[in-house]
């Protein structure tokens, strides 16, 4: 369907419904259960599943196809998200321009970034752009270029925001004053109330799903096109490839800008979900936490940036809200010093201890499914097929001699 | 070049299935209205959010919060003793919670980021159905969590936020703040500076290079400058920088006799630290001795700079060493519960949640909006500082701000300051509508109980 293959079809069907679906399937446990503390379906937490879930598709076109590890992503991301905000103070709170423009913007920083940073490869790239990349969030940190012109382009740590006194040219009377496509706010939800559970249906949301999804079939086009190729040979074996008389220059260029203009999109989408925005978005450690992502998910796949962001987002939001009275909630049946126990055992690993449950999984990875997440999957689907005659992977190349 | 086989057939059902897909949630609109977010109904508890940085560079300040929210909730709830309940001038805190509902709390880690923090409170919010928020221990935090409280409905009471932004030009209908700022730490740092210092001094300015910083110097300038001292320069440094001595050494031969750090955290920590170690404190510029003056300052730094805090002046805005009842029925319980005195941070939310709970009351409902009128121009005291007046106009509290001084000889490890004057209310008031404060631009906006 689309231009694309069978298997893939079925792979974009599965995410497409988990999308739909994510405010039931996240939200497993009834509202009043002691393990409710583990939905996380909720609208704040699932946008921020599915906008990180295009920003480590994008980043996976670079890394996961071309091979070029970017330190510096989160640059993007940033100034995608003040784009939109400048929209939404100039222009209204339509979604539309503000998405736009961040896509834009962020794809013209690439552009410049992508044509310094890729003179180089290996690890002076990674380098490079973790340089760019700071220093665009020095400049928007102390909000250097709103000083030079004496206005405010960043807002420095505040973080840039709409207030009531701004122009807004396209405003009417009777608009939202929160962002809205059309009229259709981004806030408005309507909540099932079923059993237990309570499901919330949030517009924003699934404006980002929507998004995601189609950011996905672009990805799986790019992989499966003879330019997603031309990218995997720069992977495995650029040399030759200048040797052969290609110049790849030019591929790497579009892969870098593609995918700059993905986190752009992410961050256009971040700003309309919460029209807030401030330089730390841009910080060295976002950009990593992408790369971890990526790493984590399985580099190089399709779905594994999807899986790579929900993970960490998850961890981020809500292993960092379990404090020791709600593992104490989990322990009541067991006797007083037991309990004590149990809880003295699990508190490194909750509340701010969060990092280091999250650094323990991600070595776990690293070590034991160096193909992330997607490759526990396929073991554990692999436990329960049957043996086919040696069928490799539609990803999996072989060498050529 | 790229394979294009799209069929007639698979482009209508991809079309009708896309088609659904975006129909679906128009179909299922329409929200449940129950008069403002996360009203608590018939249920027996009401759960407030208790947003603090636990990891980061405020992270100390933020577990102080914690601890001393945490004791909130138990004098709220009725156990312990009540701390600060017995000597709060108003009576209507009962022990059973807030208007007979349990009181529970969630936490959550802010990590000093305004994205974070936003997402951690959008989950108390929306996932864990929480009435208020407080805590957070950076202006820019209490900025960022301020405007999403302002959206989703909620009040938010701020925690250790000293930027005049917080209630300037970023204040908002549902946001208040006890915390003191900027601008009164100048109002209460002039006289005193003026009187063990004269006025004819020359001072140099190192800023941390973000909005509070800039408010600081900005509130701290205009005081000084209005009592005759001159300003020979005044220089940004970046946050988290580590080391300052590059900043520094041109304090030495710049002719300024006074060097001003705006600087809070670990970075006034090392800045201190170094211009003791370049011998400033000893030096003597222009027949005067040198001086270094502090204008925020809190335990937890003052414990980090250990000796070299000796005699350096700064504001705070309360301290666990007054005498009030207040004060001693908090330090007391807080003392006992957890082993030693509690910092002007957790003195803030502390105060935040039990102000929050007794607006409650006073109002009847937890509608954000009958508890903003409620809170707007209260008038109250028993609260560790003084008569207080939280002001309608912008939702700042007035009251005595303090001013310190690093002990000359301290007698045990909690023993780093000592009260040099309790600056009267009157003195560091200002109108509202003041330039430093956004102006007459300035609008809280109205107050928003979301659904």
């Amino acid at each position: 369907m689309l231009g694309m293959n069978a298997k893939d079809t079925m792979l974009f069907v599965v995410v497409t419904l988990m999308v739909l679906l994510a405010p039931i399937l996240l939200n497993p446990f009834p509202t009043d259960s002691a393990f409710s503390q583990f939905n996380a379906g909720y609208p704040a937490l699932m946008q921020r599943f599915v906008i990180f879930g295009i920003l480590v598709i994008g980043f996976n076109i670079l890394f996961g196809l071309t091979g070029y590890l970017s330190f510096g992503h989160a640059a993007f991301l940033g100034v995608g998200s003040f784009a939109a905000v400048w929209m939404f103070k100039l222009l209204s709170y339509n979604i539309v321009p503000a998405i736009a423009l961040s896509i834009i913007v962020a794809g013209l920083f690439s552009v410049v970034i992508g044509y310094v940073a890729l003179r180089r490869s290996g690890i002076y790239f990674s380098i490079l752009t973790l340089a760019f990349a700071q220093m665009m969030y020095a400049i928007a940190y102390s909000d250097l270029v709103g000083k030079m012109f004496n206005t405010i382009v960043t807002n420095g740590e505040t973080g840039l925001q709409v207030y009531l006194d701004d122009p807004q040219i396209l405003y009417s009377e009777g608009d939202p004053k929160l962002p809205h496509l059309f009229g259709w706010e981004m806030n408005d939800s309507f909540t099932w109330d079923v059993g237990g559970w309570s499901f919330v249906f949030q517009n924003g949301y699934y404006l980002a799903g929507i998004c995601m999804l189609i950011a996905f079939y672009i990805s799986i086009r790019i992989f499966r096109s003879p330019f997603g190729l031309m990218l995997r040979s720069i992977k495995s074996n650029q040399q030759r490839l200048n040797y052969v008389g290609v110049s790849t220059r030019p591929y790497m260029l579009t892969a870098f800008v593609i995918s700059g203009m993905y986190a752009g999109l992410a961050g256009g989408l971040m700003s309309a979900m919460d029209p807030l925005t401030g330089a730390e978005r841009m910080f060295w450690t976002a950009s990593g936490e992408i790369v971890i992502m990526a790493i984590l998910g399985g580099v190089g796949t399709l779905v594994g940036p999807i899986l790579g962001a929900g993970a960490i987002k998850y961890m981020e939001n809500i292993v960092s809200t379990i404090n020791d009275n709600v593992v104490r909630g989990w322990f009541e049946f067991m006797p007083d010093g037991l309990a004590d126990f149990m809880v003295t055992i699990i508190h490194p690993f909750i509340g701010k201890g969060w990092h280091l449950t999250l650094g323990l999984v991600f070595m776990g990875v690293v070590i034991f499914l160096p193909g992330g997440l997607v490759e526990l999957g396929q073991r554990i689907g692999g436990l329960f097929r049957r043996k086919k005659s040696s069928d490799t992977p539609s990803g999996a190349t072989k060498p050529a001699e | 070049m790229s394979k294009s086989n799209f069929s007639r057939r698979g482009v209508l059902k991809t079309g009708a299935i896309a088609g659904a897909g975006l129909a679906l949630p128009t179909y299922l609109r329409a929200d449940g209205h129950s008069g403002y977010t996360n009203a608590p109904g018939d249920s027996g508890t009401v759960t407030i959010g208790f947003n603090v940085p636990q990891t980061g560079p405020y992270a100390e300040e933020g577990l102080d919060e914690l601890r001393a929210q945490e004791l909130a909730v138990e004098h709220l709830n009725g156990e312990g003793d009540g701390g600060m309940l017995n000597t709060f001038s108003e009576k209507n805190l009962q022990g059973d919670g807030i208007l007979g509902k349990k009181v529970e709390f969630v936490t959550g880690d802010t990590q000093t980021k305004s994205d974070v923090a936003r997402a951690s409170a959008q989950s108390m919010i929306q996932k864990d159905g929480c009435i208020m928020i407080t805590g957070g221990s950076s202006s820019g935090v209490a900025v960022a969590v301020q405007g999403l409280c302002q959206e989703a409905g909620v009040i938010f009471m701020a925690g250790l936020t000293h930027s005049n932004d917080t209630t300037g030009k970023d204040r908002k209908a549902n946001g208040f703040r006890h915390f003191f700022n900027g601008f009164m730490s100048g109002a209460a740092l002039g006289p005193v500076l003026e009187g063990e210092y004269g006025n004819e001094r020359q001072a140099y300015h190192l800023t941390a290079d973000y909005n509070w910083g800039w408010t600081t110097q900005e509130s701290i300038q205009a005081v000084t400058e209005g009592m005759g001292w001159g300003t020979t320069e005044t220089v940004l440094t970046p946050v988290g920088a580590g080391d300052f001595s590059s900043y520094i050494a041109p304090v030495l031969n710049s002719g300024a006799d006074t060097l001003i750090l705006n600087h809070y955290g670990g970075d006034m920590v090392n800045s201190l630290t170094q211009a003791v170690q370049f011998g400033l404190k000893d030096k003597q510029v222009n027949g005067k001795d040198f001086k270094i003056i502090v204008p925020l300052y809190s335990e937890l730094m003052a414990a980090g700079a250990g000796a070299n805090i000796e005699g350096v002046i700064g504001s705070m805005n309360w301290n666990w060493q007054l005498q009030d009842e207040g004060t001693k029925a908090f330090v007391k319980s807080f003392g006992e519960k957890y082993g030693f005195p509690p910092s002007g941070a957790a003195h803030t939310c502390y105060v935040q949640t039990l102000l929050y709970a007794d607006a409650v009351t006073r109002a009847g409902t937890f509608n954000p909006c009958g508890v903003a009128e409620a809170l707007e121009d209260f008038e109250f005291d028993g609260m560790g500082n003084g008569p207080t007046l939280y002001r309608g106009s912008d939702h700042q509290c007035f009251k005595d701000v303090l001013v310190m001084k690093g002990t000359e000889n301290p007698t045990n490890q909690f023993d780093t300051l000592e009260i040099v004057d309790q600056t009267p209310r009157a003195q560091v008031e200002y109108p509202a509508d003041h330039p430093m404060f956004g102006g007459a631009e300035a609008t809280l906006g109205t107050c928003n109980p979301g659904a």
